[in-house]
């Protein structure tokens, strides 16, 4: 039988700035990427869709430090910046989900829970102002961090009935 | 396409298989629809999950989701909130609800085929020695406007929930492509 929640493709970091999931296939639902490790130094993760470096994407989230609650947003930006949190050399997660990837009627717009272990919780939502379906999705540092072979991002597939 | 399509109402094609499981997805027509539901849950599973991206058509652009289980609307759920708007966090609170508020959806004077999303999960939903609760993580964003919430809410029953029924806020319908997923859990 088709499995409903099912894993896609796992990627390791290579020493690189990026790693992308591509050919992603149009058949599931939503989509669930979960990352989880450091990187090689203090960097921002972008996140670009099928290649798109247009301004064409925004965010709107909100935080805790341990000492203050904030929220913020950004506009017209050319990837998804602030929604895939920080990473540095102390670790931490984010789960990513992109909801109705496939959907050609309606823009896309990504979940996202992030936790940095020594900073930093964060919830959000971002909008890529696209009907396309997601194809390919591309997780980058904002400078030149690179992700280490140790940091793992796991494409997941969600069908609905 | 089930006759009952116009009203938002499930269709069941049939059981997907393994752990994590499609019960029925509810995906709303050109005509729109008042209410989604899911009548006649399994009680098979361990917990709920609810995946959606939804659209009202008031004339805001924004809105609320109302949800109501078993068809109570005694005044017998509550609810907590923590949204960030994009430049401020805020915290906020109902007691003694007829129904749950939960979720962030877009609205009629959003931009096109603009849609809020969320995930909600129902713990434990089968108990009958338990009052249900669920949380949601939901948002909006308008490129330049929108919030994020962080929900919780609580449906002070002991019996398991059967049926889920999913409206707007406002009142309005759900624009043409929302949809809601039903997934159910074993455990």
């Amino acid at each position: 039988m088709a499995k409903t929640y099912e894993p896609i493709a796992t990627l390791a970091g290579t020493g690189a700035s990026s790693i992308i999931f591509s050919s992603i296939p149009g058949t599931f639902t939503d989509l669930v990427l979960v990352m989880n490790g450091t990187a090689s130094s203090d960097t921002n993760v972008f996140v670009e869709l099928n290649g798109d470096t247009s301004n064409n994407y925004s965010v709107t989230a909100m935080t805790g430090d341990g000492s203050s609650a904030s929220s913020y947003r950004n506009a017209n930006y050319a990837a998804l910046q602030s929604l895939f949190g920080y990473f540095g050399t102390a670790g931490g997660m984010v789960l990513g989900h992109f909801m109705s990837y496939a959907n050609a009627a309606i823009n896309k717009v990504v979940l996202a829970r992030y936790n940095y272990v020594s900073n930093l919780t964060l919830a959000g939502v971002g909008l890529w102002r696209s009907n396309s379906a997601i194809t390919s999705i591309k997780v980058k540092t904002s400078n030149s961090a690179t992700f280490p072979t140790s940091t793992k991002f796991t494409l997941y597939g969600i069908k609905a009935a | 396409m089930s006759p009952l399509a116009p009203l938002g109402v499930f269709a069941f094609p049939g059981i997907s298989g393994g752990d994590f499981e499609s019960i029925a997805t509810v995906t709303v027509g050109a005509g729109g629809a008042s209410v989604a539901s899911f009548p006649s849950i399994p009680s098979t599973f361990k917990h709920l999950q609810i995946r959606f991206v939804a659209r009202s058509t008031n004339s805001d652009n924004m809105d609320n989701l109302f949800i109501n289980l078993n068809s109570d609307s005694s005044s017998n759920y509550s609810f907590h909130y923590l949204l960030g708007d994009g430049s401020s966090v805020g915290s906020g609170a109902g007691a003694s609800q007829t129904k749950v508020v939960t979720g962030r959806i877009t609205s009629g004077t959003a931009a096109s085929n603009a849609f809020g999303a969320g995930i909600i999960d129902i713990a434990d939903y089968a108990s009958t020695n338990k009052n249900k609760t669920l949380k949601n993580l939901t948002g909006v964003d308008l490129n330049g406007a929108g919030n994020i919430w962080l929900w919780s809410a609580g449906w002070f029953n002991t019996s398991a929930i059967s049926s889920i029924t999913i409206a707007a806020a406002s009142g309005t319908n759900f624009a043409q492509h929302t949809q809601f997923a039903l997934y159910g859990i074993k455990g």
